[in-house]
């Protein structure tokens, strides 16, 4: 099953830089696709290849791509989201750092696909150091004709400029990245109008997420079919997941859609099995926004087949018993974790990290943060656990931007998986007091 | 031209137009109320989301049915899109749970507050609020700022819907107004408490749905339901002069723009005629203002005429 995308070469001394990535066949789709495709070949390649979006809502790509409006005489834009700001996810970083010639590959063909003249890529303000390895890499560009007025001959001309947003969550919205890459406060924008018809400086524009971007130079050089045939069902290709909480191995992997969530978990070659050879307990699959799983519903679905890391396999069962792939950030919680405590954290942050605009959001994530403080610590009631599945509810769905989403689903599912660690919360108030590491879980099993 | 219905009622409206104007077309209670959309500001609305509907067909071409709540204000209707307001279940459920959110920290002052009486807010939760709270945490609270010495701004009871940062944007050219910080601490700003000095500032009192924004002079002058509403002008160098005064006698207590029965102004107004012209002569009164019958403002003066219906079980035996 090794199969590398985006990662090939990775463990190549000097990667970071052009020559050393030129040498092992890097920038020869740049070469295909400007000198012997068409803008729309390009579109229709990546159509075939199912290449769906990796930010974490999973839309395929080749369809967004479609969307653009090209009937106006308006420039058209493409944005690389490289605002990773959702807790366990870290994916693109990784990417960035080794490889940063994969993305502005990628880049470039996808500039041409879409006929943009422009591409921006915003990263975040904690990535501030990736500001500079990017830069250096587009220098390097400049230097090699890759980027600038007429692109290896061909009459096509490209500039790609890195912004350094604030350090805000919301702005790894597209329309608050939009809204932010403008100048503005990140306020997510109301859809539709989408990005595609109104954009950047209301232009059409694409906004892609970095690992999305990075896989388009592979599809170009070995055409969409071959990409279709890895991977498994509707979700093709291969997902960097990062892998991250009480496991032996935590790092970046990149695996091939439709492997098995078992055998990343406990071979050698992945995770490596649960830290200290304790139990596992959990799984949030998809990074801190998705439905947490307790361990025999991430192992196997419930209808008891395996449970596979593909689009289609982490959310079979819908939320009852299923979850997301979502950006592939995946936190592992061993026996001796506190799932009320870890679901107040998250609470926190998005209560944190609301933008304000729109009231379920700003007024609810803050009331779920305070409620969950309260059962954190001894002072809950068992009519707040109802009332915090209540006010979940009442925000999901209700909001602009999927940051409401976002920040009712772990608790919801927090409480269906974990509702005995809530109750014992709530019941056993001074334990609770009294523990501030570790988990309360000894209490409740034995 | 294009046919929506709307809580089974359909009606023949211009493309382009929102769910939201479509429903105030018809009237009654098909329309969704909303706290964050002004019609004369461009851009507003959207935020609140008390004006969210059902959209159970979105157009006769795609008769799919939306699959999230959408924002009547900011949505545009399609040919043959049905939409359901409060003959669903869901939208009734989401808007009741949207004044929750939206009350859980205001501070319910409405005894001492000036809007009480013509607040949106005030109204909504009436019809859609419940009346106990499940919120138990303490409410955020803020000092009461001058925003100069004409507007007296209350970030407790602010729901940021931002029609305020709107007027400000769009009515005059130097931008001094805003919204600071994030999510539950975002506030309504001035720069670092600067006043706000140009002649259209007071429309902020006007397009602001709750009490959060008031007119300073104005303050614990009256209640709103003492005073009588009249239309009046004046000529006016700067505006339009057609505005509503407020009097108690012939005494002039303050000067509003001209708010329809969605409690949005007419015209904007310039300072000089909300601020400076105190005195019922200089005005030309048009005539009462027509306020909406259930407005509390039209107390005693609309009430409807009730003819008490007697039983007589003698009168067919009398006769």
């Amino acid at each position: 099953m090794e199969r590398k995308i985006i990662l090939e070469n990775n463990d190549i001394e000097g990667i970071r830089f052009l020559d050393v990535y030129r040498q092992n066949g890097g920038y020869q789709s740049v070469e295909k696709a400007l000198k012997t495709m068409t803008p729309d070949e390009v579109v229709s390649e990546v159509k075939t290849s199912g290449l769906r979006g990796r930010g974490g809502a999973g839309f395929p790509t080749g369809l967004k791509w479609s969307f653009i409006d090209k009937k106006s005489n308006n420039p058209r834009y493409l944005v690389c989201n490289a605002d990773e700001s959702e807790p366990g996810t870290f994916k693109d970083r990784y990417l960035m750092e080794r490889i940063p010639h994969r993305l502005l590959e990628g880049m470039i063909c996808s500039s041409y696909a879409l006929g943009a003249n422009t591409a921006y890529i915003y990263v975040r303000g904690e990535y501030k150091y990736i500001v500079g390895i990017l830069n250096e890499a587009i220098k390097e560009c400049y230097k090699n004709g890759l980027l600038g007025k007429n692109i290896l001959g061909s009459h096509y001309d490209l500039d790609i400029y890195v912004h350094c947003g604030a350090g805000a969550y919301i702005c790894g919205e597209e329309t608050a990245l939009l809204e932010s890459l403008e100048g503005k406060r990140g306020n997510p924008r109301l859809k539709p109008p989408f990005p595609a018809v109104k954009g950047l400086y209301d232009c059409p524009t694409v906004v892609n997420n970095v690992e999305t971007l990075a896989n388009i130079g592979w599809i170009v050089n070995h055409g969409g079919e071959s990409f279709a045939k890895i991977g498994i069902g509707k979700s093709t290709g291969t997902k960097l997941i990062s892998a991250c909480g009480h496991i032996n191995k935590p790092g970046v992997y990149e695996i091939e859609l439709g492997f098995p969530v078992e055998e990343f978990l406990y071979s050698e070659a992945y995770c490596g099995g649960i830290k200290n050879g304790k139990e596992l307990k959990a799984v949030i699959p998809g990074g801190s926004s998705v439905p947490i799983l307790p361990k025999e519903l991430i192992l196997n679905t419930l209808k008891g087949e395996k449970r596979l890391l593909s689009y289609e396999s982490l959310a079979d069962g819908g939320f009852e018993s299923g979850s997301m792939l979502g950006s592939g950030g995946f936190i592992v919680y061993d026996e001796d974790d506190c799932i009320v405590r870890n679901t107040y954290n998250f609470s926190r942050f998005y209560h944190h990290e609301s933008c304000g605009q729109c009231s379920p959001c700003r007024e609810g994530t803050s009331w779920m943060d305070s409620v969950l403080y309260r059962i954190e610590n001894g002072n809950g009631r068992m009519k707040d656990i109802d009332l915090l599945v209540n006010i979940a509810s009442h925000i999901e769905g209700n909001t602009i931007c999927p940051l409401g989403d976002a920040s009712a689903w772990p608790v919801a599912a927090a409480i269906r998986h974990f509702r005995n660690e809530f109750e014992f919360h709530v019941e056993h108030p001074d334990i609770v007091r009294n523990i501030k590491h570790g988990s309360i879980l000894q209490y409740t099993n034995k | 031209m294009v046919k929506v219905t709307i809580d089974n009622h359909t009606i023949e409206v211009a493309e382009g137009t929102t769910i939201l104007q479509a429903a105030r077309l018809i009237g009654g209670d098909v329309v969704p109320p909303a706290m964050c959309y002004h019609s004369k500001l461009k851009n507003s609305g959207g935020k609140c989301r008390t004006c969210m509907v059902k959209v159970s067909q979105g157009s006769t071409k795609d008769p799919r049915p939306m699959p999230k709540l959408v924002a009547s204000c900011r949505t545009e209707v399609m040919d043959g899109m049905v939409v359901q307001n409060i003959t669903s279940p869901e939208v009734v459920d989401a808007r009741k749970a949207v004044v929750e959110f939206l009350l859980i920290n205001h501070p319910l002052d409405c005894p001492v507050c000036d809007q009480a009486g013509e607040c949106d807010l005030q109204n909504l939760s009436y019809e859609h609020g419940s009346n106990t709270s499940r919120f138990e945490e303490e409410k955020r609270t803020y000092e009461t700022i001058n925003i100069g010495n004409l507007i007296q701004f209350h970030p407790n009871r602010c729901i940021l819907c931002y029609r305020c940062v709107y007027a400000a944007e769009q009515l005059t050219d130097n931008r001094v107004h805003g919204v600071l910080y994030r999510g539950e601490k975002s506030e309504i700003s001035t720069f670092i408490q600067q006043a706000i000095e140009n002649d259209f500032s007071g429309n902020m009192i006007d397009v602001c749905p709750v009490g959060a924004l008031t007119d300073k002079p104005f303050r614990f002058k009256n209640r709103v339901w003492f005073l009588k509403p009249m239309e009046a002008h004046r000529t006016c160098s700067k505006c339009s002069g057609k505005v509503t005064i407020w009097l108690r006698g012939q005494e002039v207590y303050r000067v509003t723009g001209r708010k329809d029965k969605y409690g949005e102004v007419e015209d904007f107004i310039c300072n000089e005629c909300r601020f400076e012209k105190m005195n019922s002569s200089d005005w030309t009164i048009d005539g009462p203002r027509t306020i909406e019958t259930s407005s509390v403002i039209n107390q005693n003066y609309y009430a409807k005429k009730i003819n008490p219906h007697v039983i007589n079980p003698l009168k067919e035996k009398m006769e």
